[in-house]
């Protein structure tokens, strides 16, 4: 009896044995971990100065342009889906779904070569790899953002669609002006998390040829890889500048959330 | 302020007061029939209560009148314009016929002023300006003139109604249909919107009010017209059907609404 354990006490244990086994496993990764080649090929600070200024120039530059113009296409294409798979008409519904299905289903580095090779090679055409990027993100994020929207679109509540019917709009009116935009503030945290993947995903045009104006972070950082001899330093320099980008907006889309939480309806 | 409201016909009077004449209509949901065989007219200017137990059908009637439900049979005529007829021109008819929510359904996004022109500019294709006007007219007629850039879920749910009946007056309709228009208000707020739209019958508006207020129902109303199982049981003057009904299953419903702690008592 007397060797038994409130809730509270059990809860305090438990904590102290979570915590014992962290340390633990830390401690043991650390005296395991090779520093003397880490430093020279992972953490080797000394050698990135040529990297400056020009990645902010180019690659950080580049990568906020790239995920723009997938986002603004995205967005676009993102609504029309969404639209279709809410209509009325079956074969819209069934076109929107398959698109969405397809390209979320199939890996964004397929679609990237597609329309990287395969596109060029099936018409004879040639096209800036700006082009090829605003395309291939923004199609694939079409499909994820469709989703997005189709839920919020549905989260509004009908009677502001009868609200506006009633005073002699349209539907399409009623759409434009009451319901999407009520939809875009109850989507916009999601939304928000949509432009963090794209921001990651404008990466992958790292499988096409670039010259040195059109590299992004991540080209960036394999080219300092193979031209300044710090290892794999250039990598995480690179992927210190996806954070600068990606906490703000992950912050951002937390205050939106509190934000509609506060202001419900 | 009365003779500014009858004399301003165009933009806050209701002076080109519409009448509704139904016949015979019908509505069903699968096999569930709510509403069988309804006839009921409403002259212009006549102020028409719907009264009744939940599930008989009153708010679907109103609702079939603007078309937010589609009829099965029978005819509505609105106005100069045949409902039921399939190549009505429905958002022109809906212009003409203001519509009152039990959920006031504001438009959250936009503030009180903005709910009131939104429509009036876009389908009215009225000047920003000239909208602005009507509608601080209209919020001044529902004594909200003061909270005209408030946002709905700044307002209590008296003041949300009472700028929603503004927004529908904005449209100058001849007619407004009244869903249960108090029916989610908190109980002090209720009377502020009983008494714009006793102002509103005044003036003349042709009103159909769906509603469970039967003291107003008995002050305002011209006729009232009980309702159950999806037909018209009953309808007379208002203080005859209200006082003295001549139908059982209106006496027991009154006696239900009218001194509901009584019956538990003797239940």
């Amino acid at each position: 009896m007397a060797m038994t354990m409130t809730a509270r006490q059990r809860a305090r244990v438990s904590l102290y044995v979570q915590a014992g086994i962290f340390v633990v496993a830390m401690a043991a990764l650390i005296l395991a971990t090779d520093w003397k080649t880490i430093g020279n090929s992972v953490f080797n600070f000394g050698k990135i100065g040529p990297m400056f200024p020009d990645i902010f120039v180019a690659g950080l530059r580049n990568t906020l342009i790239y995920t723009f113009l997938g986002f603004i296409v995205g967005l676009s294409g993102g609504l029309l889906l969404a639209l279709m798979k809410l209509s009325s008409f079956p074969l819209y519904r069934w076109i929107a779904t398959g698109y969405i299905e397809f390209f979320r289903g199939i890996p964004a580095l397929l679609v990237f070569i597609a329309f990287g090779y395969g596109v060029p090679l099936a018409f004879g055409v040639s096209w800036d790899v700006t082009a090829v990027v605003m395309v291939s993100l923004g199609m694939v994020a079409a499909a994820y953002i469709a989703e997005t929207l189709r839920a919020g679109l549905q989260a509004v509540p009908r009677g502001q669609m009868e609200a506006a019917r009633s005073l002699g709009m349209p539907q399409w009116q009623a759409m434009v002006t009451i319901v999407i935009p009520q939809a875009f503030r109850i989507v916009l945290p999601p939304l928000t998390n949509e432009v963090i993947l794209l921001t990651k995903d404008s990466s992958l045009i790292y499988v096409l040829g670039l010259t040195a104006s059109q590299y992004e972070l991540t080209k960036f950082g394999r080219d300092g890889i193979s031209s300044l001899g710090a290892g794999l330093t250039p990598l995480l320099v690179a992927g210190a500048f996806y954070l600068v980008i990606t906490i703000p907006l992950s912050l951002l889309a937390r205050k939106f959330e509190s934000r509609s939480a506060r202001t419900k309806r | 302020m009365n003779d500014v409201v009858t004399n301003s016909r165009n933009h806050t009077g209701s002076l080109n007061a519409a009448g509704v004449s139904i016949q015979n209509l019908r509505k069903s949901y699968g096999a569930n029939e709510v509403l069988k065989g309804i006839s009921l007219d409403v002259a212009p200017g006549e102020v028409v209560c719907l009264i009744g137990p939940s599930g008989s059908g009153k708010s679907t009637l109103l609702r079939c009148v603007n078309l937010l439900e589609q009829p099965n049979e029978g005819t509505i005529h609105v106005g100069g314009f045949d409902a039921t007829d399939p190549d009505v021109d429905i958002d022109r008819m809906r212009r003409k016929v203001g519509m009152v929510f039990q959920q006031f359904n504001l438009f959250p996004h936009l503030n009180a002023l903005r709910n009131c022109t939104v429509a009036q500019t876009k389908v009215l294709k009225r000047s920003q300006s000239e909208a602005d006007k009507v509608a601080h007219a209209n919020l001044e007629r529902v004594g909200l003139g003061h909270l005209a850039d408030r946002y709905p879920d700044q307002l209590s749910g008296g003041q949300q109604q009472r700028v929603a009946i503004a927004r529908a007056l904005s449209m100058d309709p001849e007619l407004m249909l009244f869903d249960e228009p108090t029916s989610a208000l908190d109980p002090e707020t209720v009377g502020d919107v009983l008494s714009v739209m006793r102002n509103l019958a005044k003036e003349g508006m042709t009103m159909l009010v769906v509603t469970h207020e039967m003291g107003f129902a008995r002050e305002v109303a011209d006729r009232v017209v009980f309702m159950d199982g999806g037909v018209v049981v009953e309808e007379g003057g208002a203080e005859q059907v209200i006082s003295s009904p001549n139908q059982d299953r209106t006496k027991e419903f009154l006696k239900r609404v009218l001194d509901p702690t009584h019956i538990d008592i003797t239940e």
